[in-house]
Formats: C-alpha cells, structure tokens, sequence
C-alpha cells in the first residue's frame, strides 16, 4: 500500500473511533460549557479552542463525530443497497424494465443531488436520519447506473454461461457469479459516496436541517462558527478541516479500491 | 558483416512487490543471435519464453517496465542498444520495420488507412503531399490490396484482419527498411488468410532483399517460411541453426519436445500415409493395441498420433447427437443473415466429431445451439433421443447434465472469485447432487482424473497456469456426468506442448468414460489428432463431411484442400529438401 492509503486509512479509523469511544480523546462536556473560557484561541488546555458559551471544540468535534459518521453510513448503506439492487436487476433482466428504471435514472441524475435531498427532506420533514435518507435516495441513481453497466459487463462472460450452462438457476447465479464480480467498482463508489455524504450531510446541517442545537453536528458548528468569523477563525476553520479531511481521506481510499482490483 | 547482430542481450521487466517495492525480473538471459541481409530468421517459443521481448527490444519498444540490463544490439555494426529514443526514431521505420501482431488493435480506428501509411512517410520527410499520397497507393497495390485508392480512404473497421494485416505490413515496408520484425503476424488470422500473408511476406523479401525476423509460437510457420531457427525457453536461448537440420535432427531434448508435440508437423507424413492408424470403425484391436501403448509409455511419438481418438466398435451405433437442418438466422439492418444454414450431421455416441471452420463459419453458433445456449431459427437437435427443442424449466435442467461445454478461452470462463474446489463442485450443487461430503468426495475424484494436484482445491484460477486452467474447465464439465461434450476451440489458445497434453487427457477421457465429443476448430491439424468423423463448414453450410481418413486423404471439395493445403509445416517437409535456401536467392539478387 502507499503512504498516503495508509494515512487515509488511519485518518478513518480515528474518526471512527471518535465516534465510538468520544470520552477516551477529550474530558470535556460536548453539550455544555464554562462561560468563564468563552471564546479561548486553540492552544494546551483547548486543542481546538472554546466557543461563544465556554464549550471545548475539540470535545464538540470528537462527541459530533458520531452523529456525521452514522449519518453518512445510513445514507451510503441506503444507496448502495437499493442503487446496487436497481442495477443488478435491470442489468439482468433487461428488455421493458431495464429502459424504465434507466430513464427514472437519468431523470435523477439530471437533477442536482443536493437539490434531490432537500427535496425529499421537505416530503420527510427534517432530522438526522431524515437527512441521512435524503443523502441515500439522492445517491441511488448513480449506484444503480454503476452497478448496471458491471452487470451487464459480467452478464456476457463465459463463466456466467457455463454456470447457467451447467443447470445454474437465474436468482442463484445471479448471487453467485454477476453479484460478486460487479461488486469492485460499486465498493469504490461507496468509499468515495461515504466523503460526499458527510459533506452533504454537513451542509443540510449547515442550512438548518440536520440536527438540532446544541447537537454539536459537524455543519451545525461550521454554521454556529460563521457569526465569529472575524473575532475568532477557528470556530468555523478547524472542524471544517476535519470535514475537508475525511472526505479527501474517503476519496483516496475510493481510488486505491478502484486500482487493486481493476 | 551481419546486418543485426544481437551479443548477450538481458532484458528485465521492473515489478511492484507486496508492499510496492520494486524488484526486478529477468525476462531474457543472454541471448545472442545474428540476422543476415535478405535472410528469415524465425524465433520461436511458447509464451513466456522471452521472444517477444526480444522482438520489442531490438527495436527499442520495450514496455515502459522493461530494461535493458546488458547486451550489444549491432544494427549494420552499430550498437544501438544505449541509443535514446530520439536517436532510435531516425531507426525505426527507416532501417527496421515493424509488423505487430493484433490487426485489430494495432491501427487507428479513427483515421484512413492510407493516411497512416504516410505518417511513417511524413514522419521521415519522403516527399511533399502529393508523391506521398501517390506512395501510399503503390504500397497498398504492392501488399495486394484490389482499389488501393478506394482502400487508402477506407477506415480500419471498413476492413477484413487479412487486409488490415497487408495495411500493417505496407507501414512496415513503407521507408524499405533493410529489416523487418514480425511479431506474431498471422496469429489472429484464418489458416488460409494466414497462409497469404506470409506469401506477401516472402514476395516482398524476395524482390527487394529485406530480413526478416519473425517472431511466432507455431513451428509450422517458423519450418515453411525460415532459414535459420532460434529455439527460446524460459528467456534463453535453446537451439538455433539452420531450419532445416533443427528439423531433421533437433540438438536441444526442449525442441524435441516441441516437434513431437506440435500437431501440425506430423500431418505431412500422415496425408500421405493411408497406413497409419487413423481411428476407424474397423480398427478395434489396432485402435486397442495402440491405446495400450499410449497409457503405458506416453510418448506420443512412439505410438501412431491418432491413438487420441478412441477405437469404436463395428456395427452400427446409436447416435448421441443428431442435428438436422439446423438454421440461424439474425438480422442485420433489416436483411435476414444466415449465421448456419441448413446443417446436418450425427455423432455416433463414444466418438468424437469435429466442425471445422474459418472464423465467421458458424461453427460455434451450431455448437451454441446444440447446447441450447441459442436458439435454433429452424431445424432440430436430438441428444440421446431427446429433441431439446422447446425444453423449458427442469426438463432443460435436465438436458444440461447431458451435455456441456468446454470453452476456448480458460481465462474467461471460470469465475475469478471462485476457488477451484468451488468451481468444480458448482454444477452438483446446481443439480442438487449428493451431500456435502459425497460433492468434495466427487470433485477430488476429477481433479485426481485431469490429472491436477489436491493441493489447487483451494486456489484461485489466476494462480493457475493456463493448461492447469483448461483442466478445471474440464473437470467442471465433467462433473455432472455428461454424456456429450462440445469442445469449443478448447485447446486453441494453449501452447503446443500443454495442447498435446490436454488432447491426450481427452483421448483418455473418452476411453474411460465412453464421452461422445463435438469438437469445435480451426486447426486441422488437431482435428486430425482427435476425431473419428469431419464436418467442415463455410459460410454456414457444410460442405464436406466424412471420416477423418477420407477427409484428410483424399478431401473432395476444393475449400477443404484450401484449408489443407494451408495448414502450417505441410509444405516444409515436401519442398524444401534439396533446394537453394530463401537466403542465398536473396542474396544473389542483391549483389545481382
């Protein structure tokens, strides 16, 4: 592997583990703060710096963690199942129902996804979970036009014929053989939908209609940042990096995904 | 002087390890060879063996991985071997051509042909536009190309692998450079068109004294159309020395192999020896006799090379396959096209029957629809008695224990994520055969039966040699117990010696197990080896068929002498003895 997978990969795991364990990286209290350290610049005692209120960044950052992750599993899970299952069955059934799920995906990616996700926001009100399906459905289209094209491709080899000739049944071979050998690329996809979807999952944030205050969710602390701008940059600059980060971290391991295998 | 001289030449190809360190490894070991002017040197090899990448650094095209470690390259006395590539550029074309060996893959599908005929012109400034495009029309005229203006404006795909191969080789002789590399030139060609491209190749060498070094893996072509001979294995040089006394009396155990394995090369002696023991419904306790020897010694040379195919019994047989009237039709821009039209023919069960064929024939089409892979526009397949028009469901199910398929290329047609115990065990798990045990129990058995180690149980097919690879694709095909199994090209993509192999495991198959076999090819010569009764079809009809004896002997249709006639190795037996070698004509029209 590479230096820089192996950095991506232990930037991931960090993160992850900040989701999981938040109390062995910081002390402080996420939610509520000590007035008398508002506003501290990054330095020993606040790695991150404090905020309006007096709470640690660091701490917001680690304990939101959680909530951008999940997030971001629901919405790569939601898109990768239903996007791979579109495409596996249009790719091998093909005929009426291929040209119909196909033209329903070009219409959805024609329209812009965080567009798609507000959409589906409003029709679901909003949420975290909400938001992180929102995410999902506006990621559907792409998987399922990926997993369609390898299916297709798989479809025509020689050993999916000779399992069907060898007395194969349509679903088993389906799941044997055209499943598991279209699957690299869709992975790939989902590595690097996983970046996209924390950073869309922080700009709903950002506009209001992911979590709650004082949730501290990644966009939601980007946002609460903005108003201090001039007096104090890293409220708004060091969890955007942690965002930036990740997402550039998700891509290159997308990427490595990619060339090993193909 | 020689015109190339190649001193202890050493390529190695740079690799990325586990952990993305880079070692090196060594692709050719001190090879040393010398071409002379007008001369045909063939390198011959199986793959891996290094020629290619000799070919490619002679040249100076090694992949951007390779290397070359060590070794003089003497193009006319002068070492090219440290040259850059600027410096190599005022070479290429000019002093060395090249012919590559995929028509398809190796000119532009976006611009005419006769437009990258003059590039390598343009490239080297012979003339203003006009003389070029006038240039570029000789040459097509002069590689046999009918219209050479019509053919200079026509696109790649506009033409057929055998005209696109002539465009190939009017780049190569463009500039009328002193040397010509053909690497594999007529590998991915028809026999018959193969054997008009190597002409032209000889026509041009003839009348304007080019060398020629031709680099291939059959040694039928390397027999007819040599003079001198370099044996490569494993990156060294084996054997080398006139084609002729490497013929006759091979110095290297490898090159002995090669000739006792290569297929084409015993053809020769066989068309013209009715005595030989072609397997026949009346030779049983020959056929026998002969069958005995075969298991014991295997040496295939001691034994007549027809003792692959089973003796059959006398009297009458009941047929395992019979197709009757068999059509395909497609349609191709509204036109109604004939892919197979109105194919007939019957195997006897316990013998093996072949379809021979160019490509575009429709043999595998007829071996897809006796599958029921396609279906059948008219006509019928019966296997066993069953008609298998119209089966559906279970009963189809049930038709695919009978038959199955051995594909051409081992390298698509096993699962890559499947380990090999899990490929052969597939089709009993698809026919619900036996438990879990009794299934491992059977796929043991198989591996043990084609002759595969337990050990490859749990590999992956990419860890598999590509011989190794066709074993399982056998195994696989066996596993059900079929009763017929249709071959489709199933040796034509392994080298000679792991294709003597596999037809001998076939041989033995059929012995043992009493397979009926429907043997689809384009090699006669392994056709020859392996079936007891021919079709040969063209253009989707058949038109010959008969017993193998018949056909080779005394073959009635002048398309099956064309194909015979074509078949590498037949002409260098017979013509060549006594005669001035290619060379020295040559040369007596240079100095002339």
């Amino acid at each position: 592997m590479r230096p820089g997978v192996i950095l991506s990969w232990a930037l991931i795991v960090l993160v992850a583990l900040w989701a999981l364990v938040p109390g062995v990286f910081t002390g402080y209290d996420p939610i509520s703060g000590v007035p008398a350290e508002k506003l501290r610049a990054p330095g020993p005692g606040h790695l991150f710096g404090t905020d309006a209120v007096g709470r640690d960044l660091f701490a917001r950052v680690v304990h939101g963690a959680v909530h951008s992750l999940s997030g971001a599993f629901v919405a790569v899970a939601v898109g990768l199942v239903l996007g791979t299952l579109l495409g596996l069955v249009a790719g091998s059934v093909r005929g009426a129902l291929d040209e119909i799920v196909m033209r329903v995906v070009d219409v959805l990616l024609s329209v812009p996804g965080l567009l798609l996700a507000l959409t589906v926001i409003i029709l679901l009100g909003p949420g975290t979970v909400n938001v992180a399906v929102a995410v999902g459905v506006g990621s559907v289209a792409a998987f399922a036009r990926l997993a369609r094209s390898e299916v297709v491709r798989v479809r025509r080899t020689d050993y999916v014929e000779a399992a069907f000739g060898s007395g194969g049944r349509f679903a088993a071979v389906l799941w044997r053989h055209v499943l598991p050998n279209s699957l690299v690329p869709v992975v790939a996809l989902a590595a690097l939908q996983f970046g996209v979807a924390i950073l869309a999952i922080s700009t709903l944030g950002f506009l209001g209609y992911g979590a709650e205050p004082p949730t501290p969710e990644w966009g939601l602390l980007i946002s609460e940042g903005r108003n201090y701008l001039a007096t104090a940059w890293w409220l708004t600059t060091l969890p955007g990096t942690v965002v930036v980060a990740v997402v550039l971290a998700a891509s290159r391991i997308s990427r490595s995904i990619g060339r090993e295998d193909g | 002087m020689s015109l190339l001289e190649v001193r202890d030449l050493t390529v190695s190809y740079a690799r990325r390890g586990r952990w993305g360190r880079p070692h090196a490894r060594p692709a050719v070991h001190g090879v040393s060879f010398t071409v002379e002017p007008g001369e045909v040197v063939a390198v011959v090899g199986e793959s891996g063996s290094g020629k290619t990448t000799t070919a490619q650094a002679v040249i100076g095209l090694l992949p951007p991985n390779g290397r070359l470690d060590g070794g003089e390259i003497l193009l006319g006395g002068a070492d090219i071997a440290g040259w850059s590539q600027r410096r190599l550029q005022t070479v290429r074309g000019a002093q060395i051509g090249l012919v590559p060996q995929d028509p398809a893959n190796s000119l532009n599908p976006v611009k005419p042909v006769g437009v990258q005929i003059g590039e390598a012109l343009r490239i080297h400034r012979r003339g203003d536009r006009r003389t070029i495009t006038r240039r570029v029309v000789e040459l097509l005229e002069r590689v046999g190309l009918p219209d050479p203006e019509v053919r200079a404006r026509q696109y790649p795909h506009e033409l057929s692998g055998g005209m696109r191969q002539r465009v190939l080789i009017a780049v190569a002789v463009a500039l009328e450079p002193r040397l010509v590399i053909a690497d594999e030139p007529t590998s991915a060609l028809d026999v018959t068109v193969q054997r008009r491209i190597l002409d032209l190749i000889d026509d041009l060498r003839a009348e304007s004294g080019t060398a020629v070094l031709l680099v291939t893996h059959d040694l039928g072509v390397a027999m007819d159309r040599s003079d001198r001979l370099v044996v490569m294995k494993d990156g060294r040089i084996e054997e080398r020395g006139a084609t002729r006394a490497v013929l006759d009396a091979p110095q290297a155990a490898y090159t002995a192999r090669l000739l006792r394995d290569a297929p084409a090369l015993r053809a020769p002696e066989l068309l013209f020896a009715p005595t030989s023991a072609t397997a026949e419904t009346s030779a049983t306790a020959e056929t026998s006799a002969t069958a005995e020897t075969a298991r014991d010694a295997r040496t295939p040379r001691a034994v007549p090379v027809s003792t692959r195919a089973s003796g059959v019994e006398d009297g009458p047989r009941e047929a395992a396959v019979v197709v009757r009237d068999l059509v395909k039709e497609y349609r191709a821009g509204g036109r109604p096209f004939r892919a197979v039209d109105g194919v007939s023919f019957e195997v006897p069960r316990g013998t093996t029957h072949a379809l021979v064929g160019e490509s575009g024939s429709g043999k595998t089409t007829t071996a897809r629809m006796v599958m029921r892979l396609a279906e059948p526009t008219s006509g019928s397949v019966a296997i066993g008695g069953v008609e298998t028009a119209g089966l559906r469901g279970a009963r189809l199910r049930a038709l695919r224990r009978d038959v199955q398929l051995v594909y051409q290329n081992p390298y698509g047609s096993l699962d890559p994520r499947q380990s090999i115990a899990d490929i052969v065990e597939e089709p009993l798990r698809n026919f619900g055969l036996g438990d879990r045990p009794a299934r491992r129990e059977r796929v043991r058995d198989l591996l043990d039966r084609v002759a595969l180690p337990a050990a490859l149980l749990g590999r992956r097919p990419r860890e598999l040699s590509g011989g190794q690879r066709q074993r399982v694709a056998i195994a696989r095909a066996l596993v059900p117990g079929p009763r017929v199994v249709v071959l489709d090209e199933a040796v034509s993509a392994l080298d000679v010696s792991v294709q003597a192999q596999i037809l001998d495991l076939l041989g033995e198959l059929q012995r043992d197990l009493g397979l009926t076999y429907l043997f689809i090819s384009h090699d006669l010569a392994v056709v020859r080896q392996i079936s007891h009764t021919v079709s040969v079809m063209s253009k989707g009809r058949i038109v010959e068929s008969g017993t193998t004896r018949q056909l080779f002997e005394s073959p009635g249709h002048a398309y099956t002498r064309a194909l015979l006639a074509a078949v590498p190795g037949t002409t260098a037996r017979t013509t060549r003895a006594g005669q001035v070698t290619r060379a020295e004509q040559a040369r007596q029209e240079v100095t002339r």
